[in-house]
């Protein structure tokens, strides 16, 4: 089956899961390596459909590790790679998570978070993996995390997590939910001329092969990648390694390593970033919200008359961004469906030049805009 | 006879190797270049994967597409790898920790799709690079660091667990047998599927040392006392067998290889999906009808 329209916009009726499959093939991805877990299911059966038809391969591994196992391995073999999973499952992604953030190796990330801690609530909506996002692996690394707040943008960030992956040689998380991967909306899809896609950055023609470095990079830049099988051949591992990708304990190799793998991120920050404000004039409160409770956290927020701020990118934070807004406004209110691990974030950033408080919910349900709209009211904004 | 030069096939630059003095490891990787050597593979063309341990550092000293993954989960980067790049021989190296218990699970489930990895174990029957803790094929009451009194765990034997699980070619044999190793990596290597070979290998250090093995030509003295070829094994009563093990080709059935399945239905899938003209013509016909 091709793609949707090479050169004319194709209206389609989507769930959000489906949109991030439509995205992902419209990225270049093709290969799927999973296991089947709610509520991210849709997103597994979409790829062992489709890819096969446009000559891209789909593996149904015997655990989660091993999807993500999977996925890096057929990206190391050049091959634009996916993997989607849900609260347990990301769990036990981490440990590849870390594999491919030290190793370098492009990948995408789907989960779409449900209730826990642990088995929680498999078929019903939570936010609490925002932390995990950022730190579930061990180690000090960085994380480039999206979170769609709408079928159209499970189809933009799916595009969006591939090209900071394969630019930036990272792994990239999706952080979408169980209301947004369900839920179904008209989108446009823009023709595929459209689109902006990236490819990682090979190494030069004139590199020589026998005294390829595959891990030399200025301070601040992801190493140009070779695909395994092209005549370069090279090590790379888990472990501390120099230029040349292999193992070294010493302490400059490894301050180098991992203070580049930071600095890479933050030198594409303008890239990342995904952060909309809207403030009307003379106003003294804001509402900042992500993924699907952004949706009602924004009526509330017009029915009550304050501004907004919608996150499509979590992490790295946007810490100037909302620096600048606290200096601005009395009270930032931050929505999410947890027990306020972003609020965190924000109080941190904030640093008590506004006053920041927290509507939360761990129901399993998404949150109302009445009672969202109740608590700004009841705090006098 | 003169042994071919196999230089070619090694990161020199990267040598002293950290195995330690009596390490049968070295015999274990030599043995794997001399088959690929025989074969006359290209090195651009084959992809080594490891594990975590002594035996998977092997893959960072080897000249080919080196992958140095997680503990116990070569085998799923292999997979992908694999399906990526079907024209790549993907070869694993693992330690008998990496590969049969934390990665037990990846182990039967790659030789159940058949999916053409060829799996090299060293298999030393202890954790090395931890300090000598007791492994999934660390015979009973041995001694280990994690098993002071004696190991009460049972061991598996690899090759029929993998032989249960749907592998296409196993064989076995020892760092004493070294050429015979390089036989069966040939045959391993030339199986279209999953092939695994369970090379008994020694660790004086930790194994021998706990255990009152004077040093590392006694443990291959054992191997040699020990091994009996598969003619033989048929042959021996229960009691016989006693502390005694079957090296040689265990098993050899060809059946459909996963990526060679995976490659015949991509080409059914877009087949379907193009009208043939014949189709096409009817369609036309039926419109203007």
């Amino acid at each position: 089956m091709s793609l949707f329209g090479t050169t004319n916009t194709t209206t389609r009726f989507l769930q959000g899961n489906e949109a991030c499959v439509e995205g992902a093939l419209a990225a270049g991805c093709r290969f799927f390596g999973g296991y089947p877990i709610t509520p991210s299911t849709e997103i597994a059966e979409g790829m062992a459909k489709r890819l096969p038809g446009l000559g891209g391969k789909f593996i149904q591994m015997e655990d989660e590790i091993a999807g993500l196992g999977a996925v890096i391995g057929a990206s190391l073999a050049g091959v634009k790679s996916l993997t989607a999973t849900s609260g347990p499952g990301f769990s036990l992604k981490q440990e590849h998570i870390g594999f491919a953030a030290m190793a370098e190796v492009p990948c995408v990330i789907i989960n779409v978070q449900r209730g826990g801690p642990s088995t929680g609530l498999p078929t019903l909506p939570a936010q609490g993996d925002v932390m995990q996002a950022r730190w579930g692996t061990h180690g000090d690394h960085p994380s480039i995390v999206l979170a769609p707040t709408s079928v159209k943008e499970c189809f933009d960030l799916t595009i969006k997590a591939f090209n900071l992956s394969e630019k930036l040689r990272t792994p990239v998380i999706l952080l979408s939910d169980e209301v947004i991967a369900h839920m179904r909306e008209k989108i446009e899809l823009p023709p595929t001329s459209a689109l902006k896609i990236i490819d990682r950055k090979k190494p030069g023609f004139f590199v020589n092969k026998k005294n390829y470095k595959p891990y030399a990079a200025k301070d601040n830049e992801p190493p140009t990648m070779a695909n395994y099988g092209e005549g370069f051949r090279f090590n790379v591992t888990g472990l501390i390694h120099d230029e040349t990708g292999f193992p070294s304990s010493s302490p400059e190799i490894t301050e180098k390593l991992i203070y580049r793998l930071h600095k890479k991120i933050e030198a594409a920050y303008k890239d990342i970033r995904g952060s909309e404000i809207t403030l009307p004039q003379n106003c003294r409160a804001v509402i900042l919200s992500y993924g699907s409770t952004f949706r009602t956290a924004k009526r509330a927020a017009l029915d009550a008359n304050i501004g907004y701020v919608k996150l499509t990118t979590i992490w790295p934070f946007p810490e100037q961004e909302i620096r600048e807004l606290a200096r601005k406004v009395d009270i930032i209110f931050v929505a999410e469906m947890n027990l306020g691990q972003l609020r965190l974030e924000v109080e941190r950033v904030a640093g008590g030049l506004a006053k920041v408080i927290g509507i939360n919910s761990v129901n399993g349900q998404l949150m109302k805009p009445r009672a969202i709209f109740e608590e700004i009211k009841s705090h006098g904004a | 006879m003169a042994l071919r030069d196999i230089s070619k096939y090694l990161r020199l630059d990267k040598f002293p190797h950290i195995w330690c003095p009596g390490c049968g490891n070295g015999i274990v990787m030599q043995s794997v270049l001399r088959g690929i050597d025989k074969l006359g593979l290209d090195q651009n063309k084959v992809a080594v994967i490891s594990g975590i341990g002594c035996s998977s550092r092997a893959a960072g000293y080897l000249d080919f597409n080196t992958l140095h993954t997680t503990h116990g989960r070569a085998l799923t980067f292999a997979t992908g790898i694999k399906m990526a790049k079907p024209e790549l021989t993907v070869i694993v190296l693992t330690g008998d920790g990496d590969c049969s218990a934390i990665g037990g699970n990846h182990l039967i489930h790659a030789a159940r799709r058949n999916i053409d990895l060829n799996v090299v174990v060293f298999n030393n029957s202890i954790y090395g690079m931890t300090g000598g803790q007791f492994s999934p094929t660390t015979p009973l009451n041995d001694i280990a660091a994690t098993a002071p009194f004696g190991n009460l765990d049972p061991p598996f034997d690899l090759c029929e667990l993998t032989k249960a699980a749907g592998a296409t070619y196993i064989a076995r044999s020892t760092t004493y047998h070294a050429t015979q190793i390089s036989n069966f990596v040939i045959k391993a290597i030339q199986n279209k599927g999953f092939s695994f070979l369970d090379i008994i290998t020694q660790c004086p250090v930790y194994y021998g040392r706990m255990n009152k093995i004077k040093d590392a030509v006694d443990m291959l003295k054992e191997q040699r006392d020990n091994a009996r070829n598969i003619k033989q094994w048929s042959i021996l009563s229960d009691e016989e067998k006693q502390g005694k093990f079957v090296i040689g080709e265990l098993h050899n059935q060809p059946r459909p290889e996963y990526t060679e399945s995976y490659q015949s239905l991509i080409e059914r899938h877009i087949e379907k999906r193009q009208p043939s003209p014949k189709s096409e013509e009817r369609e036309t016909k039926s419109r203007e009808e």
